[in-house]
């Protein structure tokens, strides 16, 4: 078989078959070169290369020699279009139940929990909020989240290390209750996969702690791009770390220029005030809209 | 390794199309993934063939083409490739730009019997 698109055609090959109208057809494969004899004296020979052409050399082929007609697709779709269906799904039924979602990605890590705790309880009574939390395993973080007012709901992704718009839609109806307008959804810890899949939320927020480094927007330009909010946690450690806050300022404009930079901690409660007013501006204009 | 993932939902639309075309076999998928994607080429080479096993697209070829990041740029209008990671205009370096191609993953073509 050819090494290079596995189209069962050796380098040098000598095959004859026959159609149900009798038609001998013999093929003569030498390395590269194609040929066919149609067993009626018409042979033609054509160039068997490897690149994207190649299909199109085979458009004009009667046959694979099996007697299949072989014929070609033009489709110029999303590969992950089920998802953004699914996703475009849950968006109108946000917009319909006038709720807000914003999908929290991070590194595992980087504080999402407790700034997650903090913010239930520094809304508690202000803004409904509502929290899907993501995790391969365990429902630790939906127990740490429980008793503060909102409706929690784990969704464990087992081997997934992101959530996907449909697994979001499954729980929309039971975890959106009344009075709620906000809903947070924390994505499975990881700056990778998790910002490819749309979930139907209104933006993806991403954060980074300063325990890590200064250039991850850099190394992870998809999600950084992505998130036209930015939360730089566990910012109390400062003064312990070597960490160039203002180089990662510029390394999170450099993938996202207009991005609105928040910087906290949840711990000492430093930041949490612009962040809960942001939090807050956000669902207020989807109030209004 | 979300990669899996995405080539899962790779097979199962060219099912999808297959079934619809009334193909019995996918013989070849053309595909092109952004540079900005998010998805890495060599692990989704790798996943394909795995997760195609037992299906219409078991043994298909799997042609990756993959397409730069490009930028058209809303302060001098130049369409350009930005010098990753940074996501500006490489003539102005004005980051006020709208990506036009290299975000995404699609299927452009598949040949069936």
């Amino acid at each position: 078989m050819c090494r290079d698109c596995g189209c069962g055609q050796p380098d040098v090959e000598t095959r004859v078959d026959a159609d149900p109208d009798g038609t001998i057809h013999v093929h003569v494969e030498i390395s590269g070169l194609h040929a066919h004899d149609h067993g009626d004296g018409r042979v033609h020979v054509h160039e068997h290369d490897h690149v994207r052409e190649h299909g199109h050399a085979h458009e004009h082929a009667e046959s694979d020699g099996l007697g299949r007609a072989r014929r070609r697709i033009e489709l110029e779709s999303r590969v992950l279009e089920r998802n953004d269906r699914e996703a475009l799904k849950n968006r109108e039924w946000l917009e319909a139940h006038g709720v807000v979602a914003v999908n929290l990605i991070s590194s595992p890590g980087s504080g999402k929990t407790l700034l997650l705790e903090r913010t239930l309880e520094m809304l508690r009574g202000a803004v409904g909020c509502a929290v899907i939390t993501g995790d391969q395993s365990t429902d630790n973080d939906a127990r740490r989240l429980a008793g503060k007012g909102a409706p929690v709901v784990q969704i464990e992704t087992h081997a997934s290390c992101h959530l996907n718009a449909e697994q979001v839609g499954a729980q929309l109806e039971r975890i959106v209750t009344e009075g709620v307008r906000l809903l947070i959804i924390e994505n499975v810890g990881n700056l990778v996969c998790p910002a490819a899949f749309d979930l139907g939320e209104c933006h993806k927020i991403a954060l980074l702690s300063v325990t890590e480094g200064e250039d991850k927007p850099l190394k992870y330009p998809v999600l950084f791009h992505d998130a036209p909010v930015c939360v730089i946690t566990k910012i109390d450690l400062l003064p312990h770390l070597e960490f160039d806050l203002e180089r990662c300022r510029e390394a999170v404009r450099g993938v996202r220029p207009d991005v609105t930079l928040l910087e906290l901690s949840a711990r000492t409660g430093e930041g949490m005030a612009a962040w809960i007013d942001y939090l807050k501006r956000l669902t207020e204009r989807a109030q209004r809209a | 390794m979300h990669e899996v993932g995405i080539a899962a939902e790779l097979v199962a639309q060219l099912g999808e199309i297959a079934r619809r075309e009334g193909a019995e076999r996918i013989a070849r998928v053309e595909i092109r993934i952004g540079a900005l994607s998010g998805v890495d080429r060599e692990a989704f080479a790798f996943a394909f063939p795995i997760v195609a096993e037992g299906g219409p697209a078991q043994g298909a070829v799997l042609d990756i083409e993959e397409a730069p990041l490009v930028v058209e740029c809303r302060a001098c209008g130049a369409s350009t490739r930005p010098e990753y990671p940074f996501i500006l205009c490489a003539a102005c370096e004005s980051g006020d730009v709208a990506i036009v191609s290299g975000e995404d993953i699609r299927i452009i073509a598949m040949e069936v019997e």
